[in-house]
Parts: structure tokens; sequence; C-alpha cells
């Protein structure tokens, strides 16, 4: 077996609150998997379930072949974890705090690069409760990788990070995909997945609704382009694989140049979007 | 790194840290200073009775190791269950129990961290006490190492007894309000601020029950003139007494954390 996370309808109940009600996915050794979905609809809980920090309520779940809800302190030493947003006191140095946290695992990374990598060099021997929101979640990042994780779970990780820093950060993750970290990702944003992510699974109301490459997520009929335009004040909108074909006849049978013409492929925020508002339709 | 090694980093972490956090220096470290200095000075014209040579004893000298039992409480009981409770509500705890830190290496640092502060803090009354309001210390060895046992149980002890207590307050913000108080009334019916058997004999047996008491009982043992015995319970400094309460206070702490202490709040 190559996978490194296994989940088998997965199910957490909290009281008579059922957060998850039998969630299945793969990943993959290498891959970058990206878990969305609106508020509450259970993608921390299952995150937090893999990391080992709650116990399900049913299911199967394996992570580098081992239960999370039984992991040992091995099994901690390959796992990189970035929670949400923690409020720590904070009264070390980043350096002083990257380099604590080194000495915990067996094969780390050099303290200097890892400073590099999440662009503090210059804030090394400040104090972390004087960071930035922005640079305080990149002190996370960091202690989240800083023990070469085999597996990098990564929980929203980029709130509150200016679009700069963003960047910065994509480049970051992508260089450690390179290196062949998997890495299971949640995230808010659509354009964050879609750069990071090689598949997808969308969670809503506890259930997973659909899973695939990015690229492939809400189906092919998701995808179909839409062409509007406007006759005598009337919107009209039409789904067609041949846009180019309708915008044509538009053109022929109409009096020239139609009006407000659009046509929309949808990205995957629109295609979220939909799935989100309809989540019975699907699976 | 072995448990033992990452143990005595924690250690170094956690004195550095304790020393940055301003409250917790003034309120645990720096704290039976205060009252030692504030009681030296306002009952400096008063006599706390005379030693067997006839040499009156001063409010320094009879404060003394009120306040460095009061300093075992703080830098034990009230510094860890505070510490730990705020370390749980902030996220330190949570992101701690996701690193191969072993949990006994976090508990080397913590007591280790009440140890070293513990003995600063020790010395520093010592010092203060001798150099600014001449109280005479002991010369015969065996009280020193009298001082040492009761001290290093005593603070080991209510370290433990500190860690066990962190389950208790729901969230870092109440932690204060639900420790202080019982480390105030500890402090009142223990004999630290009031002399002990002037207190009413039922509230001395409470106060028997609690480590505290015999945490100062043992301190005066060592710091009071052999001639004040007659004024403890029983008349007697009742060493073996303060041996058998803290080691039994030890082993309930050591239960209490073993059973109640967790990483983190499991599906809170």
């Amino acid at each position: 077996m190559t996978s490194v996370v296994s989940v088998r309808d997965l199910s957490k109940r909290y009281g008579h609150f059922e957060a998850l009600k039998g969630v299945s996915f793969d990943i993959e050794r290498g891959e970058t998997f990206a878990l969305l979905g609106p508020n509450g609809a259970g993608k921390s809980t299952t995150i937090e379930i893999l990391e080992g920090y709650r116990d399900r309520s049913g299911g199967e779940a394996t992570v580098l072949g081992t239960d999370p809800g039984k992991g040992g302190l091995d099994w901690k030493a390959r796992l990189g974890i970035v929670l949400q947003s923690t409020g720590e006191s904070g009264n070390v140095t980043v350096r002083e705090q990257l380099a604590h946290f080194a000495a915990f695992y067996p094969n780390p990374r050099d303290v200097d690069e890892v400073i590099a990598a999440v662009g503090l060099e210059e804030k090394q021997r400040t104090r972390i409760s004087k960071l930035s929101g922005g640079q305080r979640r990149r002190v996370d990042v960091a202690l989240g990788i800083i023990g070469t994780p085999e597996l990098l779970f990564l929980d929203e990780p980029t709130t509150g990070f200016d679009p700069e820093a963003r960047r910065q950060f994509w480049e970051l993750i992508k260089q450690l995909k390179r290196e062949g970290t998997t890495i299971l990702l949640t995230t808010h944003y659509l354009d964050e997945a879609a750069q990071l992510g090689d598949r997808a699974g969308v969670i809503a109301d506890g259930r997973l609704i659909d899973i695939g490459r990015i690229d492939e997520i809400g189906g092919a009929e998701a995808r179909v382009p839409i062409v509007r335009w406007r006759t005598d004040g009337m919107l009209h909108e039409q789904r067609t694989t041949t846009p180019g074909a309708l915008v044509a006849s538009l053109y022929a049978e109409g009096s020239g140049e139609p009006r407000d013409l659009e046509v929309v492929r949808p990205g995957l925020e629109d295609i979220y979007l939909q799935l989100i508002a309809r989540p019975e339709a699907l699976v | 790194m072995n448990t033992l090694t990452l143990g005595f980093s924690r250690v170094r972490y956690e004195v550095a840290t304790y020393f940055r956090q301003g409250d917790s220096v003034f309120f645990t470290f720096l704290f039976p200073l205060v009252m030692l200095t504030i009681f030296s000075v306002a009952f400096s014209e008063q006599s706390f009775g005379e030693d067997a040579d006839g040499t009156s004893v001063t409010a320094a000298q009879f404060y003394l190791p009120a306040m460095i039992a009061a300093g075992l409480l703080l830098s034990g009981l009230q510094n860890m269950a505070i510490d730990i409770a705020n370390e749980k509500s902030d996220g330190t705890l949570k992101r701690l129990a996701g690193t191969p830190l072993p949990v006994v290496s976090f508990f080397i640092g913590k007591i280790g961290q009440v140890l070293v502060t513990g003995v600063l803090q020790a010395a520093l009354l010592l010092l203060v006490a001798r150099v600014a309001f001449q109280v005479p210390l002991p010369t015969d060895p065996e009280k020193w190492l009298t001082f040492a046992w009761v001290f290093l149980l005593g603070v080991t002890t209510s370290a433990v007894l500190g860690i066990a207590l962190s389950g208790l307050p729901r969230s870092g913000k109440s932690a204060t309000a639900v420790i202080i108080p019982i480390v105030l009334v500890l402090q009142f019916i223990s004999g630290v601020y009031l002399q002990f058997t002037s207190l009413p004999t039922w509230l001395q047996n409470v106060a028997s029950v609690f480590p505290l008491k015999w945490f100062a009982q043992g301190t005066r043992s060592v710091f009071l003139p052999s001639n004040f015995e007659t004024l403890e319970s029983g008349e007697s400094w009742n060493l073996t007494g303060v041996l058998i309460a803290t080691a039994i206070w030890l082993v309930v702490g050591l239960v209490a954390c073993r059973v109640t202490f967790r990483w983190i709040r499991k599906d809170s």
C-alpha cells in the first residue's frame, strides 16, 4: 500500500451532533491534497482526527501506516503539523523557538535554512509576541517543517496573509512538494487549492461531496462554458460545449454584434460554490 | 535526543520564558521578598520574642522562614497551576502534543523550572534577610541539611500539586481567579502570615491536612531559635511529621497528575 493517508467511512459525533458522516479518501505519497468546504463542514475535525488530536467515532483511518489514535513519538516525528492559528504568549525569539523545536526531531532541517525559507531572516532575533499576525503564521509554518516531515498538515495556513506573503508561501510549499513531502491542506481560498493541490476533496455538512483532480472537480458538466448576451433588454444564458459556434450563429442570425456578449468558463471558485450550494445533488 | 537531554533543554527554555513574563516574576518570584520587606519594615520596632541568650528576635527573622515557605507554594503550586492552565488554553500544549517531545521531558522542564526559580527565590530571600535586615542565619550544618530536604521535598511536592491543579480552571483567563484564592487562604491558615498556634485549634487541624503548614513548620525549625520550638503545636518541630505529610502529598500529587493530565482537552 502506497497511500500515506487512508480514510474509510470516517465519522465523528459530538453528543447528538454528527460532524462527520462517513468520509473516505486516500492521499498518495508526494501528493498535495486540498480539503475544501465551508466553515463548520468538518474539515478541521477530519484533519485533527488524522493528526491524532481527536478520537473518531467510527470508520477507519491510517496515517503513515499507523492508526492516528494510537500514534507514538516515532510516528509524530514523521509528521509536521500547522494548526489553525494559536494564541501562545511567544516570549521567545523566532530563532530560539525553531532551534528548540528542532531538537525534538531525529532529522531536523537547518534552522537558518528554515528561517530563510519562510522569509523571517530580519525577524529571527525578535520575540514571537512582537511579530505581526502574518509573521507569526510563518513561524507556525516554520515549526511545521522544521522536523523534515514526510507528511505535512496545513490547516488554513495563509489566513491573514497579504497577497505577496501568500505567493511567497505558495513558493515555499511548492519547494516542499518538489522535495517529495506529502501535504494535506485545508483552505478557504480556492486559488490556493488550485495553485498547490494535485487533488481536492469538497466537504459539506460532514460529507465528502466531491473528490478528484483540481481540474476535474465538479465534473465535466460543471466546466461547460456559459455564453451570455442580451436581446431587447432580456439577458440570455446558454451552456454549450461549442461556444464559438453559438456566438457565430448569434452573429449571423441577429443584426450583427450581440449586446453584452460574454463567454465564461467556470473557474474552480464557481464550481465550488455550485457544489456546496446543492450538496445533496452529488454522491 | 533522549528524554533526559530534551528535559534539560526544556528546563532552559522554561526558565528563560518564566523570567520574560513580567507578571509571573512579580507575583510568584518577587512576592515573598516584597512581603518580607514590608513586614520587616512595618514591625521593625516590635520584638517577636527572645532566643535562649535573651537576644530579641526581629520581624525579619520571624518572617523569613514563613516567606520561604510561601515561596515554595508560589513557585511551585501557584506558578505551575496557572502556567499550565494558560498553556492548555493558548495552544502551547496542543502544539507540543503534535511533536515527538516526550511527556516526561515536558515535566522535567516544568519541575526543573520550579527548582531553578525556587532556589533563586530562596537565595534572594536569605541574601536580603542577611544583608538588609541583619537576620542571623544558622551556623549548624545540620540545620542546613534539614533546610535542604525540607526545601527540595517541599518545592517538588508543591510543583506536582500545581500540575495536578492545572486541570481545575476551565480556561486560562480564569486560572488566576481559581488558583490565587486557594493559595491565599492556605497562607493565612498555615502560619505564614499569622502565628500558627494563635489560630483556633479546629482551624489548626484543618490547616494540618494541607502541605503548607508542614513546609512552614520545617523552615521555622531551621531559621528560628531553638527555644521557639515550645511555640509549635505539641511543642515540637515534629520533622518526622513534616516528612510524612509532605511525602503523602507528593504521592497524592503524582497520582493526580498521572490520572488527570492531558496534553489537550480532547473533543472539547
